[in-house]
């Protein structure tokens, strides 16, 4: 990423080939309180797996939140494809953390799924419900189309919201701690599908989480934010190969070494973190 | 008590019915046997009364006359209460500016209207359908907003996210979330309605439920006056049965999470 100052002013040169650029972004809550992202800035490449991570309250969801257009920054601004973020876009979806409420309880599976596409596609409805049923059997509920969300566990409910999202053929996936509500063996599970999914459709991901661990299996390159305000304390590349194994790539030499340099980096934030509390 | 006496009492939906039996036995033997007083007439005679006026068609002609009053202002009540509070709860300009009006209204019991509205509306069948919408208004309004303000703001997200319209936001995400709480508030508003319903007729009718209760007690005739009452009990016993019915048609999945299924 190359850029000038001019009359205090940034351009970006033309020749700039990365698809997602945050430039300084900053959010501040109230006038005279911390900030929660202060001055983050980091460019991502079309079809990269990059994992934000940070200890409680260093902001990470605040800036996906922003990222998705869902709020505004305080200063700052984030660039996709050249063009500035400020509202949702059709080329990016969004996945919650809390799959509970994202999923409409009132829908079957199927018409949750259909309910991104039906108002953008000129398709005839069996040609939607086709589609969805396609992007059902991509993440395994192939059977579960007519069910209602509070009839499945919580994996399968997080896995409509990925087929969901999946159904706009997004080029760009944000998913803000999309599997810390679930337990250990569907969090593993669902590990192995986003793989699977980012490789096949190429998507561009950008993932937040609290999870070391989950982070080092998933990212290609992780940051690392500061506590509160949210800044950036490193950058990390993942250079182990994929597809990724859970039990393999886990007990890696290069992962473990990996993980050490990340868990002190880790602890040192979370240290720096409680010193401001007091 | 007998361990088959209990278990029974306790699994056996029955045992209510059973009771209002007993107090109807209860009833008609401490009025043949022990008290002898006009306004107690045993239950062979009140039943008699309910009977021969159902058959010449008296019954049914006010219970008509009652249930078309009072279905008019209630449907007036849920289409206005309804929009209104849809409005309210999805625009805080709207709930900003209406909400202190409300709060001040809203307590007002509604016969406390019936004054005014003789005033205006006169003592006419239009009197009492507004007296009947007024009243039932607020509990639905209040229920609707109440219901749309709590729509997590993660719903909300994510409808945007998959950039729906607002016009496709209310339809796919407000009316569904918030009809558990809208249905709520038009099942307390039905109560309210047939009991003004029956208030109005009282007042200013010479039709209606609540006329042939009051005339009953006025001409004397006091058998055909507990059988209004009686017929008061049924009808307001279906109308929430029926209720419930649709209630649980149109909500389901919501009845299935909150254990209410």
């Amino acid at each position: 990423m190359r850029w000038s100052s001019h009359r205090g002013h940034v351009r970006f040169r033309k020749a700039m080939n990365d698809y997602i650029v945050v430039d300084r972004l900053s959010k501040r809550f109230s006038s005279h309180g911390r900030a929660a992202v202060d001055q983050v800035s980091f460019s991502a490449d079309r079809g990269s797996f990059t994992v934000l991570i940070g200890p409680s309250g260093c902001g990470k969801s605040t800036l996906l939140h922003i990222m998705a257009g869902l709020s505004a920054p305080t200063s700052g601004a984030i660039w996709l494809s050249g063009e500035v973020v400020k509202t949702p876009r059709a080329d990016m979806m969004y996945v919650f953390q809390q799959y509970t409420k994202s999923i409409f309880p009132w829908r079957t599976v199927l018409d949750n799924v259909m309910l991104g596409i039906k108002y953008r596609s000129h398709a005839s409805r069996d040609e939607l419900v086709q589609e969805c049923r396609r992007q059902l059997e991509h993440v395994g509920l192939g059977r579960y189309a007519q069910y209602h969300p509070y009839q499945l566990s919580g994996g399968m409910q997080q896995r409509v919201a990925i087929a969901r999202a999946l159904a706009r053929r997004p080029d760009l996936l944000l998913m803000d701690e999309p599997f810390s509500a679930l337990d250990a063996m569907m969090r593993v599970e669902l590990q192995d599908l986003l793989l699977q999914l980012w490789q096949e459709l190429g998507l561009t991901i950008l993932f937040v989480t609290h999870d070391l661990d989950e982070a080092l299996y998933l990212a290609q390159r992780v940051i690392v934010l500061t506590a509160s305000p949210g800044r950036i304390a490193d950058v990390v590349d993942v250079p182990l190969p994929y597809p990724r194994s859970q039990v393999e790539t886990r007990s890696a030499r290069a992962y473990l070494a990996l993980r050490e340099r990340l868990y002190k980096t880790m602890v040192a934030q979370v240290m720096e973190g409680r010193r401001y509390e007091r | 008590m007998s361990r088959w006496t209990a278990r029974w009492l306790r699994d056996s939906r029955l045992s209510g019915i059973i009771l209002i039996g007993l107090l109807l036995l209860l009833w008609q033997l401490s009025a043949v046997y022990l008290v002898d007083t006009p306004t107690w007439p045993p239950v062979s005679s009140i039943a008699q009364a309910w009977v021969t006026n159902i058959a010449d068609g008296t019954l049914p002609r006010h219970l008509l006359a009652t249930f078309w009053r009072q279905m008019l202002g209630y449907v007036l009540a849920v289409i206005f209460g309804i929009a209104l509070g849809l409005a309210m709860g999805y625009f805080r300009v709207l709930y900003n500016l209406f909400e202190p009006l409300v709060e001040v209204l809203r307590p007002i019991p509604g016969p406390a209207y019936l004054p005014v509205l003789v005033l205006f509306v006169g003592i006419g069948h239009a009197m009492k359908v507004v007296l009947i919408m007024l009243a039932s208004f607020f509990p639905i309004l209040l229920n609707t907003y109440s219901g749309v303000r709590a729509i997590d703001v993660v719903q909300f997200d994510t409808a945007r996210t998959l950039g729906l319209s607002t016009l496709q936001t209310f339809r796919e995400l407000v009316m569904p979330a918030a009809s558990p709480q809208i249905l709520t508030g038009m099942r307390i508003s039905l109560a309210i309605s047939l009991i003004l319903a029956i208030l109005s007729e009282m007042i200013v009718s010479n039709d209606g439920l609540g006329y042939f209760v009051l005339l009953g007690q006025r001409t004397f005739k006091i058998p055909e006056m507990y059988a209004g009452i009686w017929t008061l009990a049924l009808f307001g016993y279906v109308l929430n049965r029926v209720f419930l019915l649709v209630e649980a048609r149109l909500i389901k999945w919501h009845l299935e999470t909150s254990g209410r299924g």
